[in-house]
């Protein structure tokens, strides 16, 4: 029925998930980390799963993103391969 | 070397891509998930649990072992980091910076032990540069308070609404992540201690084996809500709900506990001195 926005954030979450890998700063790779936790949310929701598109949201796109820029910050931000 | 793996996760994905064709369809009523369990817990669980909201109902009550013991889990994360990470010995840095805050001023002061007190008018700041954000405090100071509302808003509504004590305890837990990002770790730590983290985490577990034990006290199995009724002056099925709410706020105290421990420990190299 909303197969224009299943598509559009599909496509997105792919591409997040490509470039999280792809990327050699780790900071825009946590990032790229955290746009692609929040377009899963998204999918989640659109899928009708609330409670799991909840979770993902404040772990996966808020707090993981933070704990990842936290140890990067104490860490290295260049990635050796 | 690169060509091996290569070719490996290629042979693995059109393997995963030509299994999936085997699923049933996604939402399909005879599928065998959807054939057994579903429809028991679609007709009978409100009425047997008293729970608006299914999967809480599931999560809390069908299924309280599995939530108990990832409750366990992230509590045993949390011990794991702080064996890892928490350092209490080392004071790396030798000296220490403050502000004077009507004149704006930066006093570096090399010997820790002439440092002087905080006051209104002095405050101490990190290592590294941070400039005087009047107005991210501000909005944080603002924002706060809300956020904790919400968090405490969705672990209550956990059973009548999406959310419970996990996604509530997560977002409690952010809060505090915000305060010390916008601060500094020592606010956060001044309001809440290492020790009553720690503290809080463990009267989770409490909380949750101790509703599962008082069932067991008074005649039932473990985590057999229905028993509290004899406790509690509300009737059988309501009181299933009950029994889950205590179950998720036990939860929320255990996930907030170890976020914020997690977070403070890996921002600050286990020396919860100097954050973000």
């Amino acid at each position: 029925m909303l197969w224009p926005i299943d598509f559009i954030v599909l496509t997105l979450v792919i591409v997040c998930a490509i470039a999280a890998i792809s990327v050699r700063d780790l900071l825009s790779s946590a990032i790229l980390f955290g746009a692609y936790s929040f377009m899963m949310c998204l999918l989640w929701a659109i899928m009708g799963a609330v409670d799991v598109a909840f979770t993902e949201a404040s772990v996966g796109a808020g707090v993981s993103t933070i704990f990842f820029v936290a140890a990067i910050f104490r860490t290295t931000r260049r990635s050796k391969d | 070397m690169k060509w091996i793996g290569l070719v490996t996760v290629f042979i693995c994905g059109c393997l995963l891509l030509f299994v999936t064709k085997d699923f049933p369809a996604w939402g399909d009523p005879s599928s065998p998930a959807s054939t057994h369990l579903s429809t028991h817990f679609i007709e009978k669980g409100l009425q047997e649990t008293g729970a608006p909201n299914l999967v809480t109902a599931v999560l809390a009550d069908y299924r309280g072992y599995d939530t108990l013991f990832e409750a366990v889990v992230v509590f045993c994360a949390g011990l794991a980091l702080l064996l890892l990470l928490r350092d209490s010995q080392s004071k790396r840095q030798q000296s220490v910076y403050y502000r004077h805050i009507p004149t704006e001023v930066t006093l570096h002061i090399k010997d820790p032990s002439k440092a002087p007190r905080e006051s209104r008018d002095l405050e101490r700041i990190d290592t590294l540069w941070v400039p005087f954000d009047i107005i991210l405090k501000t909005v944080c100071r603002i924002l706060i308070p809300f956020i904790q509302i919400f968090a405490l808003y969705v672990v209550a509504h956990g059973e009548t609404s999406p959310g419970g004590g996990f996604q509530g305890g997560v977002i409690f837990g952010a809060s505090l992540i915000l305060l010390s990002l916008s601060f500094d770790l020592r606010s956060v730590l001044k309001n809440i201690n290492e020790i009553w983290l720690g503290f809080i985490s463990a009267l989770g577990i409490f909380i949750y084996t101790g509703i599962g034990v008082l069932c067991m006290f008074l005649g039932g199995n473990f985590l057999d809500y229905e028993r509290l009724s004899l406790i509690l002056p509300v009737d059988t099925t309501h009181v299933r709900a009950l029994g889950m709410m205590g179950v998720e706020i036990g939860v929320g105290f255990i996930v907030m506990a170890v976020m914020v421990m997690i977070y403070l420990n890996l921002s600050s190299d286990g020396r919860l001195d100097e954050g973000l």
